[in-house]
């Protein structure tokens, strides 16, 4: 049943990880990725990382990819140009291919021959003996809680300088300051004037 | 690869099915007629009538409404992108009825009783937002897009504090599984300990949802009809059936949270004799009904305002929440799991 489920999962991945790439409308090729995501979600669940899984719906299908496909929907993009190129980039994208694949050879080995008791080795504890969002939490929180944090104050930094980059001060806008709206009064915002015919206000 | 077929695992695959069709039936049978009690609320806050020619109390109204829809032409937009146009309203719709797959109705009644439950619910709300943004991109039509932005930007924006109010209750509850999450309020529920979470959790799911006042995804007076603006028949209808399967959803959530779910607010022989499924359903029937109120008594927000209170008041007021509710439970020594 789970190996069904394995084919089924993978095969999708695959296939729709070369659609993102042959995609001839980008907007397609976003959709693809999603699609991709929502595969190795499925994946991760066969696996018993359902934690994990759930992390990466929430963050990179619902926010991260939501954000990706309302840029590339908004630029208006010279779909032409996208086509030309593909001998000039395709030796950068092997390269990022092999170190990927290089990567994944090494930490199958390191699970493989791993010897037990060496630092990150504790990671590939049997998931179906402690529940998996607790198991996360113990490591993540007490033996690499400088790491954690280290990498939580790169994201803030990398925040804080995307909003001073994009951020520009405009004159003359006019914007609502909600405290001062609400705590504004009939008295001293309205002034009842009786006015005599053919005379009009001259105090306004 | 076979061993689908073999006998025992046949069976529980039928059951399954069948607990599906137990539960997506009569959920499909409510959002009918919620659309119907919200005509009918709206109408007596305004003092109308409301539907009452079709059935006795107009009741049959919504068969009529859905047969009508049934028998509409479906449009496609010359310029649209068919596919993703065909798929944008079977995705809303699947999500928001995959969703009731980790909602415990009673005690022991859920069709998967997961660990990461909340997440999931929570995944899925944020899954959401692709239905519409795929709408919106596929129609090829302004006010369609405009909407579909919008929607974008606020669902995106409301996750936030949802997702931190969510975490408010965990840190109280010690699982992220649904029913434990009701089984800690057996002595009080969390709506008064932690009323102003529940309180931003309620307007969140306002904006999480598309509706009133924070409808501006399908704001007729400025957008047509929003995302939707292209659509006709049923697929339209499946738009609207989501939105309104999200809304119980929604309801669901807040009284597994906050509610305590199918327990009766007091551990009474008489009321623990009325089975927990009813407890659940009028719970969530309130919060629907206040969905309802809401709508027929505020009037819309504007767009920067809807960001001014996700952004400047919610997120940072959920934050400190957090905070002060960590303290005190560290403080206290009520932390529901030792470190």
């Amino acid at each position: 049943m789970l190996s069904v489920f394995f084919y089924l999962f993978s095969t999708i991945a695959v296939l729709s990880a070369i659609m993102v790439i042959i995609a001839k409308n980008p907007v397609h090729s976003v959709f693809f990725l999603i699609l991709t995501f929502f595969n190795a979600t499925g994946l991760f669940i066969l696996m018993g990382a359902e934690f994990l899984a759930m992390l990466l719906l929430v963050v990179y299908v619902g926010a991260v990819a939501v954000l990706f496909l309302f840029v590339i929907m908004m630029l208006n993009i010279d779909f032409n140009s996208l086509r030309t190129g593909m001998i000039k980039n395709a030796p950068l994208g092997l390269l990022i291919g092999a170190v990927l694949l290089g990567e994944i050879i090494f930490s199958y080995l390191g699970m493989k021959y791993g010897v037990a008791g060496t630092p990150g080795n504790e990671l590939f504890v049997v998931l179906s003996e402690v529940e998996n969002t607790r198991a996360l939490g113990n490591v993540i929180y007490t033996d690499y809680i400088y790491l954690f944090q280290c990498a939580g104050l790169i994201l803030l930094v990398a925040m804080v300088g995307a909003i001073v980059l994009t951020h520009r001060k405009r004159e003359n806008v006019k914007k609502q300051d909600a405290v001062k709206q609400t705590l504004r009064n009939k008295s001293e915002s309205i002034d009842v004037n009786e006015v005599e015919i053919g005379k009009g206000v001259n105090n306004v | 690869m076979l061993d689908i077929f073999s006998n025992d695992n046949f069976i529980s695959f039928i059951l399954i099915l069948l607990k599906i069709i137990a539960l997506v039936v009569p959920l499909l049978v409510i959002v009918a007629f919620l659309t119907y009690a919200e005509r009918k609320v709206i109408a007596s806050v305004q003092l109308r009538k409301g539907p009452n020619v079709v059935g006795p109390f107009g009741l049959l109204q919504p068969l009529a409404d859905g047969l009508k829809l049934f028998s509409k032409e479906t449009i496609f937009p010359t310029v649209s992108n068919k596919i993703v146009f065909l798929l944008a309203p079977m995705i809303a719709f699947s999500l928001s009825i995959a969703a009731w797959a980790v909602i415990p109705l009673a005690d022991g009644w859920v069709i998967s009783n997961i660990n990461v439950g909340i997440l999931y619910l929570f995944a899925i709300s944020s899954l959401s937002v692709y239905g519409i943004i795929m709408a919106g991109w596929a129609s090829n039509s302004k006010y369609a897009f405009m909407g579909a932005l919008r929607s974008a930007a606020q669902m995106v924006s409301y996750e936030v504090s949802i997702g931190l109010v969510i975490v408010t209750v965990l840190v109280c509850v010690g699982s992220l599984n649904l029913s434990d999450i009701v089984y800690a309020q057996k002595s009080v529920w969390y709506v008064f300990p932690l009323f102003p979470m529940f309180v931003v959790f309620f307007i969140s799911a306002l904006a999480e949802t598309n509706r009133a006042p924070f409808d501006l995804p399908e704001d007729e007076s400025s957008l047509v009809g929003g995302y939707f603006t292209e659509y006709s028949s049923m697929l339209f209808a499946m738009f609207f059936l989501g939105e309104y399967a999200a809304m119980i959803m929604m309801s669901g959530m807040a009284t597994i949270l906050f509610l305590g779910g199918w327990l009766p607010p007091f551990n009474i022989a008489i009321l623990n004799d009325i089975p927990g499924f009813i407890w659940f359903a009028g719970k969530t029937s309130l919060m629907l009904f206040t969905f309802l109120w809401v709508r027929a008594t505020f009037p819309r927000f504007r767009y920067d305002q809807l960001m001014r209170i996700g952004w400047k008041v919610f997120l940072p007021f959920s934050l400190l929440w957090v905070v002060l509710t960590s303290g005190f439970l560290i403080i206290f020594n009520l932390l529901p799991v030792s470190i």
